[in-house]
């Protein structure tokens, strides 16, 4: 049975092969065969899942060893694949969302001459992360790592022809870049350690190390997490990278890539749970993104960079989660898998309403949508509840876990993380009811008006222009696209009861996480009282100021913290003026240095030896030509003299 | 006797430019063709060399020995390494493309004269660089391999003053006077250091007296043969000098920016990819063998300069307005990263090193050449006279992007895995250096993806908008390099197979084994 994993990454990447490769002649088909290799190696993963649940728990870790990769002297990287509980979650996750978000994708992108090749980075994509979860060794894993960073690259970029697009693309790769460099000296440093870097015998030795050398790895493990799930300081890249085409948004930067720090952390239990220390600051990380991500989604009038503030507010309570150590590892996965679903969902909601607008993204300029898109309205607002938390649906289940166990965690630690997941809760309720009400609500703000965005300098031009830019006709989208979200929407709904109903989730990542209940200061009643109530609040206000008011078209000014919030908390700000400046003098000033003083003292030492500098020129040219020919001559000489003495 | 397999591999390039140099001025293309087919010939060799080679074996395998210049004890002594073959196979794999590349490079110096032959000169001095370049790889005397490690400085000269880029900003005769300037800097950085060579050649001459690698690094093994630390000391300075400056390391760099700009591109890739490998071939084979204690006691040094190579170009290449410059300054930081490894002196590091200089070679010739491939097409190498070229030419953008990739090692593709062995088997002896010369593959994306940005994305610019995609002729060269990138990047162990004991035998010449893992140590 274990020889099958291999297979699971081999059907996308032979897709992404063939499409890549194969040229024009494909476009025809391009697509359909990208869907079906996608749900090939999402039926691979229910076969091999099917043969996990017959085993008992302890027996559901399969390998297979494919051939050695780095073989060098007591260097050992092989290509062997490891599939345990925690990779099959993720194996069903990105091969289930994966091909349902292709399947939207043939819909979507059905107008873009450049389809087939959006399908073969796809599957590009998805070889990639199947290769990073199912890795048995960290060099495999950052393999994965920097393989699902190109498809991003790729794909965010995928319009290449606007500069926006490409300047997002090569910007999420860069942050991203420094987040790899963490995951490199984790690598060098357990090498360092452990002799190696495969998870067996690094998990197992962890024990005989220092707290400070597990301290250093593990925050540099943390390091490259932010990069890949855009966690403060690392973060600024994904809202642009809402430049990409929305399925990509869906499937890349909402439901399985960014939460690939997560799975690392989790992957790296062991590591951590040796470095309390290092676990406090992932649990710092995590708070400070959720607040910073919910704060950000409040502000943007653009539908995907709300969401986009959003994903990385969810990601950062999965990150708080696994930095609680075995008391949240079980529950950050579950909201990971419940999230994938409903912001997938979500995400291919605001395709689709993008879709029937001509491609406008600015909410403001939606407002009544219901009735022209049911089947998206309908899907979206199953989301749109579960995300937020709200009875019965998946978030409410998987979130309130988390928010329990932070307060779990105790002391005044768990008090101040505990209460940053209640507000993030509560600002949660807010942006979603904000975006709900401004897009499917109110006024037909788009009528008697062609829909492009207004000239502001500083604003970008819509994620998507492809059409000509006329008063909307808003319409439903084609079945290709609604029935992935009608999928999706039923996960969001039923996924989190499924779970959490005689703790099956629990129970099935146990054996490879572990899991401890804290000693929480309040019952499990009383939080998810008190996680109700700030839902209500979110919602109340976001009603005050959305529903109850007609929402004005041209955003308001709006107060400091508004006007922050819309550019990321000044934090490109600070990026532009620090690293992208700063970094151009420097750059600047060494290209000069280099020609005026290290190759002038070069050029003044010829200078000198060849006696004055007029004269040199002259000098040089006859001299070298000559010294040539001597050259010449003699090493033909040598060369005779050799055939000679050998003919001797 | 056996067939003299190493010498037949450098004796029939030499041959073959003599031949090709000889076909009348009309048969131009006959030339071509027939300097082409030697190149293959000399690849059929440098394979049989490959296979003929048995990595379990002797340490130098093939050997010929003869007697040349009795008075002076200098031997014709060959013999290949593990790593020798790996470089030969590089020189002989890439003289075929860089042919093809250059195919016609010479045309637009034809005049139509009879007497005056520029495409079998361009040709000729192509093979005899190649056969230069083999010998020296192949070389166990050390006076032989210095007559051919200067010798080929000659070829060369005139591949980049004779045959250079045309394309320039100011016109031709800023481009004519730019050329020989780069030629002339050239020849003379290199002749520099070749001078101090020959007196250290010398030098160990009279220490030693003798000039074979094998006997010499034997003696000292042995204990026979002793030599006072200061004089190892100077006479490590005199070989490193040289191989430094060719390498090239920081502060002696300043030569190969301009060298790579007025070059053609395919000349370009000679000189990077293979010439100076010679450098950094030579300091494992010369400098660690014949003066083990003086490396290890010049390696902090070297180490430092090694990182500052690394970050500086990479900063440098960050700051260029030149395609052909911006990949120069990245082959320094490259550079940077292959003589760390070399001094690291851990199993990772040399072979990581090793195959360093095999997978430079590779991503920097496909790189290199299809941004020989777009200047030809606009006759700018300024990087802001393009932009938005995947629209008008998506094959050759998409190679230049896996170029790109491969420049900043993108894990899949073969730089990768030596970068990573660089920088893992110096961090376990030297940890604040390996963490430092990380910061190097930050740098290393920036730079690519932003050359790829401003050439190939955006807008299509008018000047580009007719801009042909890759002939057939441009993706036969092309197309194989890619292959041979994603090949070696998942399944490098063929190579590193050849490679890992002849690395094994350096190491301990220096007496070096690697740091245990901390885990290990302490039990």
């Amino acid at each position: 049975m274990e020889n099958l994993i291999a297979l699971l990454i081999a059907a996308p990447l032979l897709g992404a092969a063939v499409l890549l490769v194969g040229g024009r002649r494909l476009d025809a088909v391009g697509h359909w065969i990208g869907t079906l290799l996608a749900a090939v190696s999402f039926g691979i993963g229910l076969v091999l899942f099917a043969d996990l649940l017959g085993r008992s728990a302890d027996q559901r870790t399969l390998t297979q060893h494919l051939f050695s990769w780095i073989p060098v002297a007591g260097f050992q990287a092989d290509v062997t694949f490891r599939l345990d509980q925690l990779s099959m979650t993720f194996v069903l996750l990105i091969t289930g969302v994966g091909s349902l978000i292709h399947l939207y994708s043939v819909g979507y992108m059905e107008h873009d001459e450049r389809r087939r090749r959006f399908f073969g980075y796809l599957n590009l994509f998805l070889a990639a992360m199947l290769l990073l979860v199912l890795a048995d060794n960290y060099l495999l894993l950052y393999f994965g790592w920097e393989g699902v960073g190109l498809a991003s690259y790729l794909l965010i970029g995928f319009w290449q022809h606007k500069p926006g697009a490409a300047t997002a693309a090569k910007k999420a790769f860069l942050v991203n870049r420094v987040g790899d460099m963490g995951l490199a000296i984790a690598i060098m440093l357990m090498f360092a350690t452990f002799g190696t870097f495969a998870f067996g015998p690094v998990f197992s030795h962890a024990g005989d190390t220092s707290e400070g050398r597990l301290t250093a790895i593990a925050l540099m493990l943390l390091l490259a997490a932010c990069g890949k799930s855009a966690q403060v300081p690392l973060q600024s890249w994904l809202g642009d990278a809402m430049e990409g085409p929305t399925p990509v948004s869906a499937l890349i930067h909402a439901a399985t890539m960014v939460t690939a720090g997560v799975y690392l952390i989790v992957r790296s239990a062991a590591v951590f749970n040796g470095a309390p220390s290092a676990q406090l600051v992932v649990t710092v990380v995590g708070a400070v993104t959720l607040l910073f991500g919910a704060i950000v989604g409040c502000a943007k009038d653009d539908i995907k960079k709300a969401l986009a503030g959003s994903t990385m507010s969810q990601i950062g309570y999965m990150v708080l989660a696994a930095g609680l150590g075995p008391i949240g590892y079980v529950f950050a996965i579950m909201h990971l898998v419940t999230h994938g679903f409903f912001k997938a969902g979500l995400f291919l909601g605001a395709g689709s309403v993008m879709h029937g607008m001509n491609d406008e993204v600015d909410m403001r300029k939606y407002g009544g949508l219901r009735k022209y898109m049911p089947v998206t309205f309908i899907t979206f607002g199953l989301g749109y509840l579960a995300i937020i938390g709200f009875p019965g649906l998946s978030g409410f289940f998987s979130k309130d876990k988390i928010i329990e166990a932070a307060f779990a965690k105790g002391g005044t630690e768990g008090w101040i993380l505990g209460g940053a997941a209640l507000l993030g809760a509560a600002i949660t309720a807010f942006y979603m009811t904000r975006v709900m009400l401004l897009t499917f609500f109110g006024e037909e703000r788009w009528r008697n008006r062609p829909t492009a965005s207004p000239a502001e300098p500083d604003v970008e031009p819509a994620a998507e222009d492809r059409g000509t830019r006329a008063e909307p006709h808003p319409h439903e989208s084609p079945r290709v696209m609604t029935i992935p979200m009608i999928v999706l929407a039923v996960g969001s709904v039923l996924g989190g009861a499924f779970f959490s109903i005689g703790d099956r989730f629990l129970h099935w990542l146990e054996p490879v996480t572990g899991h401890s209940e804290g000693n929480s200061p309040l019952s499990a009643l009383t939080v998810t009282a008190a996680t109700m109530v700030c839902l209500a609040i979110g919602v109340a206000i976001a009603w005050a100021q959305y529903g109850r008011k007609p929402v004005p078209v041209v955003a308001p000014r709006g107060s400091l913290l508004t006007r922050a919030a819309r550019r990321d908390l000044l934090q490109d700000d600070f990026n532009h003026v620090v690293l992208v400046r700063g970094g151009e003098h420097l750059t600047r000033s060494l290209v000069y240095l280099d020609h005026t003083l290290i190759d002038g003292v070069v050029n003044g030492t010829a200078a000198s030896v060849g006696g004055l500098s007029g004269r040199m020129r002259r000098l040089q040219n006859g001299f070298a030509r000559s010294y040539a020919v001597s050259m010449f001559g003699g090493a033909a000489l040598l060369v005779a003299a050799t055939l000679l003495m050998r003919a001797v | 006797m056996s067939f003299p397999l190493l010498t037949a591999t450098a004796v029939l390039p030499a041959v073959g430019a003599i031949a090709t140099a000889a076909v009348p001025a009309a048969r131009r293309t006959a030339a071509k063709w027939l300097a082409l087919a030697v190149s293959l010939g000399t690849l059929a060799l440098a394979v049989t060399i490959l296979v003929r080679f048995d990595p379990g074996g002797a340490r130098y395998q093939l050997t010929e020995s003869h007697s040349w210049i009795a008075a002076f004890g200098v031997r014709y002594e060959l013999g290949v390494d593990g790593i020798a073959v790996a470089l030969i196979g590089l020189t002989a794999l890439l003289v075929p493309f860089v042919m093809l590349a250059g195919w016609h490079d010479a045309d637009q110096l034809e005049t139509g004269s009879r007497r005056w032959r520029p495409t079998q000169g361009f040709f000729a001095l192509i093979l005899a660089l190649e056969a230069m370049v083999i010998i020296s790889f192949e070389a166990t005397d050390v006076f032989l391999f210095y007559i051919f490690f200067e010798a080929m400085l000659i070829p060369l000269y005139f591949l980049i003053g004779g045959f250079g880029d045309r394309a320039h900003e100011h016109g031709e005769k800023a481009a004519s006077t730019q050329r020989s300037y780069a030629a002339v800097k050239f020849l003379l950085y290199n002749l520099a250091g070749g001078l101090i060579m020959l007196a250290a050649v010398i030098g160990l001459y009279v220490v030693a007296g003798s000039f074979s690698l094998t006997e010499i690094a034997q003696a000292r093994a042995n204990g026979s043969l002793h030599m006072a630390t200061d004089v190892e000391r100077w006479l490590f300075l005199g070989f490193f000098f040289a191989f430094a400056v060719k390498a090239p390391l920081w502060p002696l760099h300043t030569w190969l920016p301009n060298a790579m700009q007025e070059s053609t591109a395919p000349v370009a890739v000679l000189i990077t990819a293979v010439v100076d490998k010679v450098g950094t071939f030579a300091m494992l084979r010369f400098c660690l063998q014949l003066f083990p204690e003086a490396s290890k006691w010049a390696t902090p040094v070297i180490l430092v300069l090694a990182l500052i190579s690394i970050i500086y170009g990479a900063l440098l290449a960050v700051g260029q307005r030149d395609i052909k410059r911006l990949i120069a300054y990245a082959s320094i930081s490259h550079f940077g990263f292959i003589i760390m490894g070399i001094f690291a002196m851990t199993s990772q590091g040399q072979s990581g090193a090793t195959l360093y200089m095999v997978n430079h070679g590779l991503s920097t010739a496909v790189l290199m050449l299809i941004a020989g491939f777009l200047i030809s097409r606009r006759g700018s190498r300024l990087i802001a006279d393009y932009g938005g070229v995947q629209k008008v030419a998506p094959v050759l953008a998409g190679t230049f992007l896996i170029g790109s990739l491969a420049t900043l090692s993108l894990p899949g593709l073969a730089p990768f895995v030596s970068e990573f062995l660089v920088l893992v088997g110096t961090f376990t002896r030297y940890p604040a250096i390996g963490i430092a010369a990380t910061f190097g593959i930050v740098l290393a994306a920036l730079y690519s993806l932003v050359l790829y940005q401003r050439t190939m994305t955006g807008p299509v610019k008018k000047e580009v908008s007719a801009m042909p995609d890759l002939r057939v002729r441009e993706l036969v060269v092309v197309a194989p390099l890619v292959v041979l990138l994603i090949f070696l990047g998942v399944y490098p162990k063929p190579v590193a197979d050849i490679v890992n004991p002849a690395v094994k035998q350096t190491l301990s010449d220096v007496h070096k084994t690697d740091p245990k893992p901390e885990v290990e140590a302490a039990k």
